[in-house]
């Protein structure tokens, strides 16, 4: 029964419905209503950053070298003399590119591959789960060394191989949620009025999966941020002097045991800050779609 | 036959496939992408004629079935190529360097179950109490943290500020030799040489990095093991234990905790799978010699081999170690095996 009122396009009642629920659980959660904001203060870094920072990112200047936080420049400087602050604001937007991009593709590819084989299965049902318990078979962020170690050291390749190591997870997902569903009544009335299988996997079943996905997608974003942030950190993909948080919390390494915290501690901060906001995003939105799981 | 033991060749036996699927997949990761292998694995001074001769040992030259064929055929020979940056064959430096990963792994898994299960029973035990919301705080803020950063954050506090840690490089301080080899464990090592000045000197350096892959595991085998207790401890059977009038001791721990422990130890073989990856980030950060900081190495030299290599040898080991927690499983539940024909 409630499966039909999730796919049945949304009334007005509903949405009203909708945001008042959203509104209870930010005033019930206040930690749910912060994770938005910071959410909206990631998202405004990434879109108008560049154009608002004080300084030029790439700009060198060897006399202000290794300054600490001071007025001028609230995150000190770094070793050839940048505005940390500037570099870590305008990283935002490549860090959150390539995590968003990741965990879409991962999401599309996932969700086609685990739709078909939760629907038909049988032997393509076998064959992709040999296929994903291989791939979980290896350490995921080992594999994702591999992959850009193999398919050239990019920020394309780190993108990809993200996206490859969490396709398993929506996979899984999105099947276990479509074959539950593929003998309920729902979809044995939408078959017999005549839709194609192809309709009935796309418009019936698999908006059923959606609510669960969404969590899973935010907690994936601060993953991939994370993965991506550690391959970068080992000298992969992003190459210097782009600003980007795990390369420059790696240039910062360098300094750390001589005192100069700056250069590491700030990027390192907003890596954790963004990856702290999608976690808590995520446990936010699954009290939103599903009040019954909250823990 | 006994269920238990059928039960246990079955899951050895399972381990099989997923082993040729590894090698299959590590196989496609050096030979079916673009570009050419040989010039990859000839590394970066290769001339023409040690790119030819690699092609040649390889097999590159032949369809693509018979060389998996060779490939299979020099891995059962323990052959994963030659390390282009140290000239030494790469199955003899994964191995030199593996105990030192193994040893900072577990004393770090070992440190972080011996926090993270009391930690998840008092708060099962305690809803709602100070040590219910600093498990909680742990847990969401523990798999927020990058590891890089924390190993950084602590080597400053540590090592720079406070002044107690002994310099972020390497297993063992200058001042003091290696133990002699018999496990490639130092802590084991110098105990059997009775030797506790070199002990101490490998544990001071072992510490702040375990200490960093810790905090990372914590989180989920705390939030695990808290949600395990609280499902255990709400059983009818635990109802039932109470109402015979069981003591505390033995209805928390003889029957809840044992219960409890399945998932805990399930959630494990997860863990296993992100602390081989931060293993790389932490090993990186500490200069720590282990077979992490060797692939980070041969990646910025481009040493195909060597990276490729480490690939399989992290694979090869997370399916042990899956498999040693399935096998710890058998143990932990009578059950086991019981419905397994």
């Amino acid at each position: 029964m409630t499966d039909q009122t999730s796919t049945a396009p949304a009334t007005p009642a509903a949405r009203h419905a909708m945001a008042a629920h959203m509104l209870y659980v930010c005033r019930e959660n206040p930690v749910t209503a912060a994770s938005f904001v910071m959410f909206a203060f990631f998202i405004l870094s990434a879109l108008i950053g560049p154009y608002v920072v004080p300084y030029d990112p790439l700009a060198t200047n060897s006399a202000i070298a290794l300054q600490a936080p001071s007025l001028a420049h609230p995150f000190g400087t770094d070793n050839l003399g940048r505005d940390v602050f500037s570099r870590v604001i305008v990283a935002t937007r490549l860090d959150l590119i390539i995590s968003v991009l990741a965990v879409a593709i991962s999401f599309v590819i996932g969700s086609i591959l685990g739709a078909i084989s939760g629907y038909r299965g049988g032997w393509i049902d076998s064959v992709l789960n040999r296929v994903l318990d291989t791939i979980m078979a290896f350490p995921l962020f080992v594999l994702a060394m591999g992959i850009v170690a193999a398919m050239g050291n990019s920020v394309t390749n780190i993108i990809i191989a993200t996206a490859i190591i969490n396709i398993p997870f929506y996979a899984r997902l999105v099947r276990a949620e479509v074959s539950i569903r593929r003998e309920a009544g729902f979809t044995l009335a939408a078959k017999l009025a005549g839709n194609s299988d192809l309709r009935v996997l796309a418009l019936h079943i698999f908006p059923n999966s959606l609510p669960p996905m969404m969590v899973q997608v935010s907690l994936n974003l601060g993953w991939a941020i994370l993965n991506a942030a550690g391959l970068s950190f080992i000298g992969l993909g992003v190459k210097p002097p782009t600003p980007e948080w795990g390369i420059m919390v790696a240039e910062g390494a360098n300094y750390i045991i001589s005192g100069e915290w700056w250069m590491a501690l700030f990027p390192g901060l907003w890596l954790l800050l963004a990856v702290f906001t999608f976690n808590l995003m995520g446990d936010g939105l699954r009290d939103i779609v599903d009040p019954r799981r909250r823990t | 036959m006994n269920g238990r033991g059928a039960a246990i060749s079955l899951r050895i036996a399972q381990a099989i496939p997923v082993v040729i699927g590894v090698i299959v997949i590590s196989f496609l990761l050096t030979r079916a992408l673009p570009g050419d292998p040989a010039v990859q694995f000839a590394g970066a001074a290769a001339t023409p004629e040690s790119i030819e001769q690699v092609r040649q040992s390889l097999g590159l030259d032949k369809p693509l079935p018979e060389q998996f064929i060779i490939y299979v055929g020099q891995l059962l020979q323990g052959d994963l190529g030659q390390s282009v940056s140290t000239g030494r064959p790469v199955i003899q430096e994964l191995a030199a360097r593996l105990p030192a990963s193994l040893e900072l792994t577990l004393v770090a898994l070992i440190l972080s179950c011996a926090i993270a299960i009391p930690l998840g029973i008092l708060a099962a035990t305690r809803p709602g109490s100070w040590v219910d919301q600093l498990c909680r705080l742990l847990v969401t803020a523990g798999v927020s943290l990058p590891t890089f950063f924390t190993g950084l954050v602590l080597i400053y506090v540590f090592y720079y500020l406070l002044g107690i840690a002994p310099s972020p490089l390497g297993r063992l301080d200058f001042i003091y030799l290696d133990p002699p080899h018999v496990t490639g464990f130092f802590l084991i090592d110098s105990l059997l040489d009775g030797d506790p000045a070199t002990f101490m000197g490998a544990l001071r350096q072992l510490i702040l990095p375990a200490a960093t892959l810790a905090l990372f595991t914590l989180a989920p085998i705390a939030r695990m093991t808290r949600t395990a207790m609280l499902s255990a401890l709400g059983a009818d059977y635990i109802r039932t234990a109470r109402a015979a009038g069981l003591n505390r001791g033995k209805i928390l721990y003889g029957y809840a905790f044992r219960n409890a422990l399945l998932p805990v130890v399930t959630t494990l073989g997860m863990v296993f799978s992100f602390v081989l990856g931060a293993n790389v980030l932490v090993e990186k950060v500490f200069a720590w010699p282990g077979i992490g900081s060797y692939a980070v190495e041969a990646l910025v030299v481009s040493d195909y081999a060597a990276v490729q290599g480490f690939v399989l040898a992290m694979a090869l080991l997370f399916v042990v170690l899956n498999l040693v927690i399935d096998l710890a499983y058998s143990i932990i539940d009578p059950r086991f095996g019981a419905d397994a024909k």
